[in-house]
């Protein structure tokens, strides 16, 4: 085991793991912050607390990750590359782990152009392959980029992100072969919608046997509507979701589609789930955290082991 | 603003509009005399500064004349001469001379009539604008006052 | 080569609304062939100013000058008969032409009259692209002779990003993924491999983060 993380843990029990995310609040509201982690209590093994999400101003990932921590909930720190210089980030990583935060994920961010702040300067000092290098570097060698020592060096569990979904194909498992080369831990994939072509790209990922280098989790959202699913479908660079999900969520009335999306998404976990090389699930459900409980509940993911 | 008559130059192209005119003129056909022509090798000779000259020397009204869509003896001077058009009326209105002052025009070289229906237009239309908001004071300005 | 665009009219007609006599000075260089700020540019403005303040009451002497170049003292200098007797200088060059002459003329208020955008090159007729940012230690060698600084949105040196599609940048359908084009670009030369390669974090000294940068060749000083 490199270090003291839960997820880690989880992982190296044999069991598929499981995460969900909670984006901290546009405003100094604590319990904002403590209720989303309430529906998740007992039911992941470690909660995403996203970092200026779509390039929104909100409560710093860290401060929200640690207001989950005195739940006693598992936070997973996110850190996007476009908002710090690494000064910052590495102050920000000795920092977290500090306050007892030993799991995170390296981004490189939306661009500002998607967020509120589209005015601000894009930082990207180093990208998010880069920032793997770096928290590894910490971990292993104990030394800060510009090559002192680290007094107490932090040991973060390493994850990033990847998305087989994006163009060009054929680069998406080389990109995250390169993740891994640098140090990655666990990969948290973007939102499957079409599974088919994630079972492609997984065997791909095999084929290099990446899936034996690190953990991957699959990621998946369930829709709250068919206006969603089109939002994500039209909208979101990157994603891909199939016109039959659509037209499937279209079918049932109004009142029933959030339920149809709980449906799919349930589908969709068990399908993933006969996938080789899927280490657990990411349920990024965005303001539907109260829905978590049930999704894992019926996809046989409860109760979370005890590592 | 009664006796208002209007400076208004054309930049005509030698192998259409410039021919127009010479009809228009055999014909007998009546046009205007605000319009002072200046005989140009295509309409995509014109630049931009022929352009603000003719304002900052007193026109009120200025039009390049160029050959129909696919006629342009250079190929397509004509099209180019209508985008250079378009990005000198936004500086005229930069300078509060106003766009509408300008205008792209298109005929052959056998229509006279066209020839004298734009002139008659285009003076009819910059009469109404009134004096460009330059002139009075360019030909101040370039007059040493009579003591 | 460094491009620039005349500013808003409005803007330069406050700089030099203060002023009976100007200079205007243009440059034969990048910005001329950019249509910025070369001797074409320079009557265009000139006549422009003149119209635009004459509508309120002012007239002002503007005297035309167009530079081989403005961001070297030798040719700089040949604007001293006809700085003598203006009021302010404005210039057309890009920011080094314009700081050269604001050097030069100790005592003369000089104005930019174009925003100077970046160094890039004409994709075709009127339309200017960014293509370098200087960063003064050139990765074009291992990244198929396409910029990832420059071009990819978000400066990756190991993308592309997640938000690439159909050749797209996630920002806009009208930016290439600078991304894709390198891998387009390294396929093509036979060199898939060195995608493979981390770029690791760039020291970004050389890039100005180490201060102003500067030149030095002994070989050349006087
Ligand atoms: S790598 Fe640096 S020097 Fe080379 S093109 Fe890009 S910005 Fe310019
Ligand atoms: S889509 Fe391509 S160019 Fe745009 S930010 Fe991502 S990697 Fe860079």
């Amino acid at each position: 085991m490199k270090t003291e993380s839960k997820l880690e843990k989880v992982f190296a029990s044999g069991n598929l793991a499981v995460t969900s995310e909670c984006g901290p609040p546009r405003g100094s509201l604590p319990n904002h912050v403590r209720e989303k982690g309430k529906y998740l209590e007992g039911v992941v093994d470690a909660i995403n607390v996203t970092d200026n999400q779509t390039a929104m101003v909100r409560m710093s990932s860290l401060a929200a990750s640690v207001l989950l921590k005195q739940e006693g909930l598992n936070p997973l720190l996110q850190m996007v590359t476009r908002d710090r210089n690494r000064l910052a980030m590495q102050a920000d990583i000795i920092g977290a782990y500090a306050l007892g935060i030993d799991t995170m994920l390296c981004l490189s961010g939306d661009h500002t152009q998607f967020g509120d702040h589209p005015m601000a300067a894009n930082v990207h000092d180093i990208d998010s392959i880069q920032l793997i290098q770096m928290v590894k570097a910490m971990r292993d060698e104990g030394k800060f980029q510009g090559g002192a020592d680290i007094k107490g060096p932090p040991k973060m569990f390493i994850g990033a992100a990847a998305n087989p979904f994006a163009d060009p194909f054929e680069l998406r498992v080389l990109r995250l072969a390169k993740k891994i080369a640098a140090g990655a831990d666990f990969i948290q994939t973007q939102c499957i919608f079409n599974v088919d072509k994630f079972e492609k790209w997984m065997e791909q990922v095999r084929a290099h046997g990446l899936h034996k280098k690190c953990y991957i989790m699959a990621g998946v959202t369930p829709m709250k509507s068919v206006g969603a699913g089109r939002y994500m479908k039209n909208k979101v660079p990157g994603m891909d979701v199939p016109q039959e999900l659509v037209d499937r969520m279209g079918a049932v009335p109004k009142e029933k589609q959030p339920e149809e999306g709980i449906a799919i998404c349930v589908e969709t976990i068990e399908r993933l789930k006969k996938i080789e090389g899927v280490a657990g699930f990411h349920i990024m459900a965005i303001d539907w955290e109260e829905k978590v409980k049930e999704i894992v509940d019926r996809a046989g993911l409860l109760p979370r082991p005890q590592v | 603003m009664e006796n208002f008559e209007p400076v208004i130059v054309a930049f005509c192209c030698h192998y259409c509009a410039y021919t127009a005119a010479d009809m228009a003129g055999s014909q007998r056909l009546t046009y205007p005399a605000n319009i002072k022509i200046i005989r140009v090798p295509c309409s995509g000779k014109v630049d931009a500064i022929h352009i603000i000259k003719a304002f900052e020397k007193g026109a009120d009204g200025v039009y390049v004349a160029g050959c129909l869509d696919g006629d342009c003896h250079f190929k397509n001077g004509n099209n180019r001469a209508s985008r250079r058009v378009e990005y000198v009326q936004k500086y005229l209105d930069e300078i509060g001379i106003g766009g509408e002052r300008l205008e792209m025009v298109k005929m052959s070289a056998g229509m006279g009539y066209l020839f004298a229906k734009i002139a008659s237009e285009m003076t009819e239309k910059i009469r109404k604008l009134g004096p460009s908001p330059v002139r009075p004071l360019t030909v101040q300005a370039s007059q040493p006052t009579a003591s | 080569m460094i491009t620039a665009e005349r500013k808003p009219l409005e803007e330069l007609i406050e700089f030099v609304r203060p002023f009976k006599r100007i200079l205007l000075v243009g440059c034969n260089e990048c910005v001329t062939v950019c249509s910025a700020g070369g001797r074409k540019e320079v009557g265009l403005l000139a006549s422009g100013l003149k119209m635009a303040l004459l509508q309120s009451g002012n007239t002002i002497e503007i005297r035309e000058h167009t530079l081989e170049r403005q961001c070297d003292p030798e040719y700089i200098d040949e604007l001293l008969p006809m700085i003598d007797g203006v009021d302010a200088v404005m210039s057309m060059a890009c920011g080094c032409g314009v700081q050269e002459v604001a050097r030069r003329y100790k005592n003369m208020p000089v104005f930019p009259a174009v925003n100077t955008k970046f160094m890039g090159a004409s994709e075709r007729p009127g339309v200017w692209a960014e293509r370098c940012q200087g960063c003064g230690n050139c990765l074009l060698g291992v990244t198929g002779g396409i910029c990832p600084i420059a071009r990819c949105s978000k400066r990756l040196m190991n993308g592309p990003c997640g938000g690439s599609v159909t050749g797209k940048c996630e920002i806009s359908q009208d930016v290439d993924c600078a991304w894709q084009l390198i891998w387009d670009r390294l396929k093509e030369l036979g060199l898939e491999d060195q995608y493979l390669k981390i770029i690791p974090a760039k020291d970004w000294r050389t890039a100005g983060g180490g201060g102003p940068r500067k030149i030095i060749r002994e070989d050349l000083t006087a």
